[in-house]
């Protein structure tokens, strides 16, 4: 801050002259500062502080409390930590999650670069497709999580079409069905934003590594595989780790779709467990601990993610 | 989060347009016919919730699919409206949104701003933090947020202790700034040497020419509050405070069912009424909306 004021008097140089008044305004301190107070603060307030509060409610025998009253918490070391690992519940919730994101990962990054892909060309009605595939994105999962039961409820629409094929009990209170279901739900509403992800990086596909492969008489399979899927690698990691993040924090499709995780508890996620713990039955503490183990996960997981699609041949 | 494509500049630019590479003969047919088989499954779901609201008895039949004159009716929307107070439902979901909305443009535009054109000491670290917080799950704050905003700040039932976790959004943020950054410094200049202060350039200079990025803060903040359904959900215990999203979630839920003659028809109602204001924002701004903004928010 001290060089800004040492270099503002300073008089302009010969033959560019426009830089310095900008310059001079820039490094006035101060100004940005003020403009940026209330976006800090935010932070602060919504997202370091309450952070590092679930830190450290997860390391003691936190209750809750009315406003202004104070219960002292006692410090009890991992103790919640071993009740999360104890608990069969979470157990369960922790393999749903990972039947969710094998079958939800692979399934929106090839369905989006397919899409993508596609989409990639000088085509009538292009605008409608891309609104079309974008609608699920925008709209809130209650509205469209009230008609997949419809479409996917015993005796629906699904089943119907179906006819013996259907599955029985019914999609969404069979145990075997209910996870899958969810995943296929989460890949259709979100699909469309990974497939503008997608048709965005597609843009930077050089031009002439298309010309290469046709001139080396490669088929359009072929041109797929070896131009634009390793083209577009960068966005294949973001799209990866978003769909990583996203899956680990299922809550609304569980908590409505199938009923509050059932069918006795075949589709319960982590933050419904969190949720249910925490707030239905009143142990702050166990849900912050269960918080702190989604999250080192998710985290470990998104690397392991990046790393493996990062990876050059 | 790819430093690989970090800091790129992503000019307002026109929606992607194709490579000019000739077209294989044949595949353009084949192009049409994957886009289209997605198109449906994309829009049948909606097409089948307007249907849905629209029937006197659920029917789910194949048949059931194709609108029937016999068994067509707006009760539906009138059971539900009577049900779950449709208006009061709609007036606080309008009040958290535009509160949100209120919030971004006014402080996301300043923040925007000053991390595009302005020097401040922590400018870059801010500018880091920005990007991280947007990998940050919402779902892990929800529990401490529940403990200090309804809890110990004894803000449940509250539009404050609503809109508070989901202020400044931290995209539309990134998003503002990223326009920012492009324009030119010379317009700035002007301005600057006949003495205005930084509110005045934003307000006079960079505002009017960041119309298409402000028009994606709003879709990308609006959908935020409008769709949310746990924060509303924990903060919420009045009925006569829930966002519609809120109030069908618990209707769907407690099978608040005998209330109504068709509980189906009344859901898909309340569920074609909470799908229609994001669904029109999206297509009125889709022009704007081009997929260099989702690029340049969730690239960083």
């Amino acid at each position: 801050m001290s060089t800004a004021t040492a270099t503002a008097p300073r008089s302009p140089a010969p033959g560019r002259p426009p830089a310095t008044a900008d310059r001079r305004r820039r490094f006035l301190p101060r100004v940005g500062h003020w403009f940026v107070t209330p976006y800090v603060v935010f932070l602060l307030v919504v997202f370091a502080y309450p952070l590092l509060y679930n830190l450290w409610i997860s390391f003691h025998r936190f209750y809750f409390t009315a406003p202004g009253a104070h219960v002292p918490s006692r410090w009890v070391g991992f103790a919640n930590y071993r009740d999360v690992f104890a608990d069969p519940v979470v157990r369960k919730s922790f393999v749903n999650i990972g039947i969710f994101l094998v079958i939800n990962v692979p399934l929106t990054v090839v369905l989006a670069l397919v899409l993508a892909a596609a989409l990639n060309a000088k085509l009538p009605f292009r605008g409608f497709f891309r609104a079309a595939f974008y609608l699920p994105y925008v709209t809130a999962s209650v509205a469209l999580v009230a008609v997949w039961s419809f479409l996917f409820g015993s005796d629906g629409l699904v089943d119907k079409v179906l006819g013996p094929l259907a599955p029985d009990p019914s999609w969404l209170v069979n145990s075997t069905w209910a996870m899958p279901v969810l995943a296929f739900f989460v890949t259709w509403k979100q699909l469309g934003f990974f497939v503008m992800l997608y048709l965005a990086a597609l843009q930077n596909v050089s031009g002439e590594l298309y010309d290469a492969a046709s001139v080396d008489g490669a088929d359009t399979l072929r041109t797929f595989l070896s131009v634009t899927v390793p083209g577009v690698r960068p966005a294949t990691t973001v799209v990866t780790v978003f769909a990583i993040i996203t899956g680990s924090n299922l809550f609304t499709e569980p908590y409505l779709l199938t009923g509050g995780g059932g069918p006795a508890d075949a589709s319960v996620s982590p933050v419904l467990v969190m949720y249910q713990k925490g707030i239905e039955q009143a142990h702050p503490d166990f849900a912050a601990a269960l918080g702190v183990v989604l999250v080192v996960l998710v985290v470990a997981l998104s690397l392991i993610a990046r790393r493996f699609t990062e990876k050059g041949d | 989060m790819t430093a690989s494509v970090a800091e790129r500049p992503t000019a307002p630019r026109s929606p992607a347009t194709a490579p000019g590479r000739p077209e294989r003969a044949g595949l353009r047919p084949a192009r049409l016919a994957v886009l289209l088989v997605a198109a449906v499954a994309f829009l049948f779901p909606f097409y089948y919730m307007i249907v849905g609201s629209l029937q006197k008895t659920p029917d789910s039949t194949i048949a059931g699919a194709v609108p029937h004159p016999s068994n067509t009716t707006g009760a539906d929307y009138s059971q539900i409206d009577s049900a779950i107070h449709l208006g009061r439902s709609l007036l606080n979901s309008g009040i958290f949104t535009i509160g949100v909305l209120l919030c971004t443009l006014v402080f996301g535009l300043m923040a925007g701003y000053a991390l595009a054109r302005l020097r401040f000491a922590g400018r870059s670290s801010l500018l880091t933090s920005l990007i991280l917080v947007q990998a940050v799950p919402f779902q892990l704050l929800v529990l401490p947020l529940y403990v200090l905003i309804v809890r110990d700040y004894g803000l449940g039932d509250n539009y404050l202790g609503m809109i508070l976790p989901f202020a400044i959004n931290s995209t539309a943020v990134f998003v503002f700034r990223q326009f920012f950054v492009q324009i030119p410094a010379e317009m700035f200049e002007q301005a600057r040497i006949d003495g205005a202060g930084e509110l005045t350039v934003l307000w006079r200079i960079a505002i009017p020419v960041a119309r298409p990025a402000i028009l994606t803060g709003v879709l990308l903040t609006f959908i935020g509050p409008w769709n949310e359904f746990l924060w509303p959900f924990l903060v919420t215990k009045d009925q006569n405070m829930e966002p519609l999203a809120v109030s069908l979630a618990n209707f769907t839920s407690n099978l608040q069912a005998t209330l109504v003659a068709n509980p189906t028809g009344g859901i898909m109602a309340a569920a074609v009424i909470l799908a229609i204001p994001a669904v029109v924002l999206f297509l009125v701004f889709q022009r704007h909306f081009t997929s260099t903004h989702i690029d340049a928010g969730v690239k960083g």
